[in-house]
């Protein structure tokens, strides 16, 4: 009888699983709801920080963090939150990760930090992660909230990178600070300014939403 | 997409429920940056010191050890290597048969963004600046934090012109910033063309900087050279 039981839970386990199949819950971040080409959020730092690959590569792996963090806390507080007060609680619990991984990063290396230093309080004002506590975390369990965190911050990392490549390779000639072309290349200098970060955002998107059109007629 | 929305329906405010969410949403908040603050607090001096260590080595290159020297309300210099919790420092830099090599200064000023903090080493035979370190910069990536990185930057700082005027008492040319490519006299700081502001606030720094500190530290030099 209590095998049987067992079982039953078991099954009933599986079968929960495949009816709200929880791994969508990551997958969406990295592709189809990616923050950066599909959302268009937290664009600050994107075109701010992507100048480099190292750099955009940091910030993606930061924003992750305190990205992960706020979710799991905005989520298990959900219930205890009044509505009224939300905001405010929320830029006060991500304004406490950020601080965190400040001094975390200042722990880890003093050099990490003297190249990442400048950008890091950016992360406060990321409107990814706040939107994230108001739009999943607040109405998600932790569980959810957790895989919800880790594919968008995965998904924003993977885009910063993007661009980020792309305009080392053409700012600065080089890919991780390697020199890849010869001596004689001439650096475009806008593509590490402001404006290289908007060209450089709207030919991803343009390829992002070719591939799209792409998939959905085929 | 089926996404199904849901109405919140907004009960209405109750006072005792917010002050209580948000007073005890930042009481966590405090607490958990304090614990983070304790813990990492060591390990960051330690790494603070280490780079501090680091960058003197490296603006006086070829001393094998240093001391630390205080400056007193009388402009002299006391050796307080052993002691901690210092200001006005300077640091001295030995090479293995302990002869004077130079004195590293820490200078800072303001930049593009936030403070500069930078280590330069001062060779008082040569009467010039030898080398030269960017201990703490908030400059925009890619752009400003060139004056850490950019080699033709960096060359002014291997002879920069320090000299004194014939009774030592001040410096007879002030270190001055340029704009790129118009470097003639060995005192001037060649700028960085993308990153004018950030270089030329080098330039400013070692300028105000150096002309305070190069006649003190070359009267005293004999303070230092001072064999144990």
């Amino acid at each position: 009888m209590e095998k049987e039981n067992k079982d039953r839970t078991e099954l009933g386990f599986f079968a929960s699983l495949k009816e709200h199949p929880t791994t969508d819950e990551f997958v969406k971040g990295l592709w189809r709801e990616n923050p950066v080409f599909v959302q268009v959020l937290g664009m600050c730092p994107v075109l701010a920080v992507s100048n480099t690959a190292e750099n955009a590569l940091a910030m993606g792996l930061a924003t992750l963090f305190v990205l992960l963090m706020s979710n799991i806390l905005v989520s298990s507080l959900r219930n205890f939150i009044p509505k009224q007060v939300r905001i405010a609680s929320y830029i006060l619990i991500i304004a406490t990760f950020v601080t965190i991984i400040d001094y975390g990063i200042q722990a880890i290396s003093v050099e990490l930090h003297k190249s990442l230093g400048a950008f890091i309080s950016l992360i406060v004002v990321n409107c990814l992660i706040l939107s994230r506590a108001e739009a999943f975390a607040s109405k998600n369990t932790v569980g959810k909230s957790i895989l919800d965190a880790l594919g968008m911050g995965l998904g924003f990392t993977f885009a910063l990178f993007c661009l980020g490549l792309v305009r080392e390779i053409f700012g600065n000639g080089s890919i991780f600070g390697v020199s890849v072309f010869s001596d004689n290349f001439q650096e475009w200098i806008i593509m590490i300014l402001p404006a290289g970060g908007f060209f450089t955002l709207a030919l991803w998107l343009l390829v992002f939403n070719y591939i799209k059109e792409k998939r959905t007629t085929a | 997409m089926s996404t199904v929305q849901t109405e919140h329906i907004i009960a209405p405010a109750n006072s005792k429920k917010m002050l209580l969410a948000m007073v005890g949403i930042g009481i966590l908040c405090a607490f958990l940056i304090v614990v983070t603050f304790e813990l990492t607090l060591p390990r960051i001096e330690k790494n603070k010191a280490e780079a501090l260590e680091k960058a003197i080595f490296k603006v006086l290159p070829g001393i094998v050890k240093k001391k630390t020297f205080q400056l007193d309300e009388n402009n002299n210099f006391i050796d307080v290597s052993s002691e901690e919790k210092k200001t006005q420092v300077v640091y001295a830099g030995y090479d293995e048969n302990d002869n004077l090599v130079g004195v590293a200064v820490e200078a800072s000023g303001l930049g593009f963004a936030d403070v500069l903090r930078v280590l330069y080493g001062y060779s008082p035979d040569k009467e010039t600046i030898v080398g030269f370190y960017v201990l703490q910069s908030k400059e925009t990536p890619g752009l400003g934090d060139k004056i850490e990185k950019d080699l033709d930057f960096l060359e002014n700082f291997k002879a920069l012109d320090v000299s004194l005027v014939d009774d030592n008492s001040r410096i007879k040319n002030k270190v001055v910033p340029v704009k790129k490519g118009t470097k003639v006299n060995p005192w001037e700081v060649d700028g960085i063309t993308g990153a004018t502001i950030s270089s030329r606030a080098i330039g400013n720094i070692l300028g105000a900087s150096t002309e305070n500190w190069i006649p003190i530290i070359y009267k005293n030099k004999n303070t230092f050279s001072a064999k144990e």
